[in-house]
């Protein structure tokens, strides 16, 4: 059984690291993805406004392709999952609306799609002990602050991942990979998401807070599930510490990429070629 | 300041306008503050906080338009998850967000976004900002 995977627009350009390491670490454990054909852009936002029919016709139209590779569609970006996962609540509750968007679409959904997250694949499927008895290179002692953002957990009635107040799942994702999950109260603030465009300054100084309460809790690296919170956070650290950022840099991975370097990977299956913090130094000298 | 409250603009078009798109009951919020203590935004750089977007908003003060906070709110939904009365303040703020759109105009255009802030910046963040910031 096939789950059709939809890799978004920044895993197809910014956030390759994601996409390539998250494709190689479903290969090592087997799980079947296959690549939406002719997919497209989800929309990047969830619409707030009522009934605003015109922004689900894009969520759909991937729903609706997705039902001809199997009845499950998983993405590794948050923001997409998000959007799917809401898209598909919203439509599971609002048949008339379901009727009225697929006016729009080339061919109707029929609203029995299950959207996920590759972490639930990893938790509920693989579980975290399978992924344990796959790991050749246990990351022990490397301590790493799991970095949720808003997307992947809230609102929890729609998006139901884990507990929006206490989520588990990158903790336990890194335990199982042997390193420390390393609690901090920033874990689930927001990294001032697109405002990036808008207003630059504020993801900047939220940045800030997250990665310097990261620092003081013992971290050495935080992890991520979303392209926009990892670009929020390392691109402000490119211009080196300066005294008020984490000194010396911390690095911002995804899960995918630590996975894959524990589960043995080759250094080229990490992608960790673009981070502006580079995180290579971390599994330089491997102990043990 | 002096802010001048009648019955004309209390509970009147603005606050009927505001609930139809954001389908949500603002008369509910009863100024409890958990919205804007668990707000990251809140505590950064913004003029007034979220319980006073919904207060201003409640008696038909049409300056929340005017406001930093309805454009500085990236819907992180942290204020969703502890509101006591179970409203949805992002909802509103896109509401309020799409008066003023509708009113003064859109509050980006594709040439003023910086060309080297292009090359780096991942899409998701082009097109989020552009759909909240355009109608």
């Amino acid at each position: 059984m096939s789950i059709a995977y939809f890799p978004g627009c920044t895993l197809s350009t910014n956030a390759k690291g994601y996409d390539h390491s998250g494709r190689e670490v479903a290969r090592a454990l087997d799980i079947p993805l296959t690549e939406l054909p002719n997919w497209q852009c989800c929309g990047a936002t969830f619409p707030l406004a009522t009934d605003n029919s015109m922004a689900f016709i894009a969520p759909t139209r991937i729903l609706a392709q997705a039902q001809k590779v199997d009845g499950h569609v998983t993405t590794l970006c948050a923001i997409c999952f998000h959007v799917l996962r809401r898209t598909q609540y919203f439509l599971d509750h609002r048949p008339e609306m379901l009727e009225r968007i697929n006016w729009f679409t080339e061919e109707p959904y029929e609203g029995k799609m299950r959207v996920s997250h590759f972490l639930e694949i990893l938790r509920d499927q693989i579980t975290w002990k399978g992924v344990r008895e796959r790991v050749t290179n246990p990351l022990k002692g490397l301590k790493v602050a799991p970095y949720y953002g808003c997307l992947l957990l809230r609102p929890q009635k729609e998006i139901g991942l884990d507990d929006s107040d206490n989520p588990r799942i990158l903790h336990d994702c890194l335990n199982a990979l042997g390193c420390e999950a390393v609690d901090f109260p920033y874990q689930d603030e927001c990294c001032g998401s697109y405002l990036l465009v808008s207003k630059p300054e504020l993801p900047q100084k939220l940045a800030e807070s997250i990665l310097l309460s990261a620092r003081k809790h013992g971290a050495q690296a935080i992890v991520t599930a979303c392209p926009l919170c990892q670009f929020n956070l390392d691109y402000p650290q490119r211009l080196g510490g300066g005294g008020h950022m984490a000194q010396g840099g911390l690095p911002v991975l995804y899960f995918t990429q630590l996975m894959a370097v524990a589960l043995g990977l080759e250094p080229a299956s990490w992608g960790m070629e673009s981070h502006y913090i580079d995180p290579r130094p971390l599994f330089a000298n491997p102990k043990g | 300041m002096r802010t001048k409250l009648s019955i004309a603009t209390v509970r009147g078009e603005f606050l009927r306008q505001v609930e139809a798109i954001s389908n949500e009951n603002l008369l509910a919020c009863n100024q409890c503050g958990k919205c804007s203590a668990g707000c990251p935004i809140a505590s950064t750089m913004v003029d007034i906080l979220p319980n006073q977007v919904i207060r201003l908003t409640q008696l038909g003060i049409e300056d929340v338009l005017d406001s930093q906070m309805i454009w500085a709110c990236a819907a992180c939904m942290n204020c969703v998850a502890h509101c006591p009365k179970g409203i949805d303040l992002p909802r509103i703020m896109e509401a309020l967000r799409l008066v003023a759109m509708q009113k003064k105009g859109d509050r980006m255009a594709v040439n003023q976004v910086p060309l080297e802030a292009l090359g780096e910046i991942p899409q998701l963040a082009i097109i989020g900002g552009f759909r909240k910031y355009t109608i």
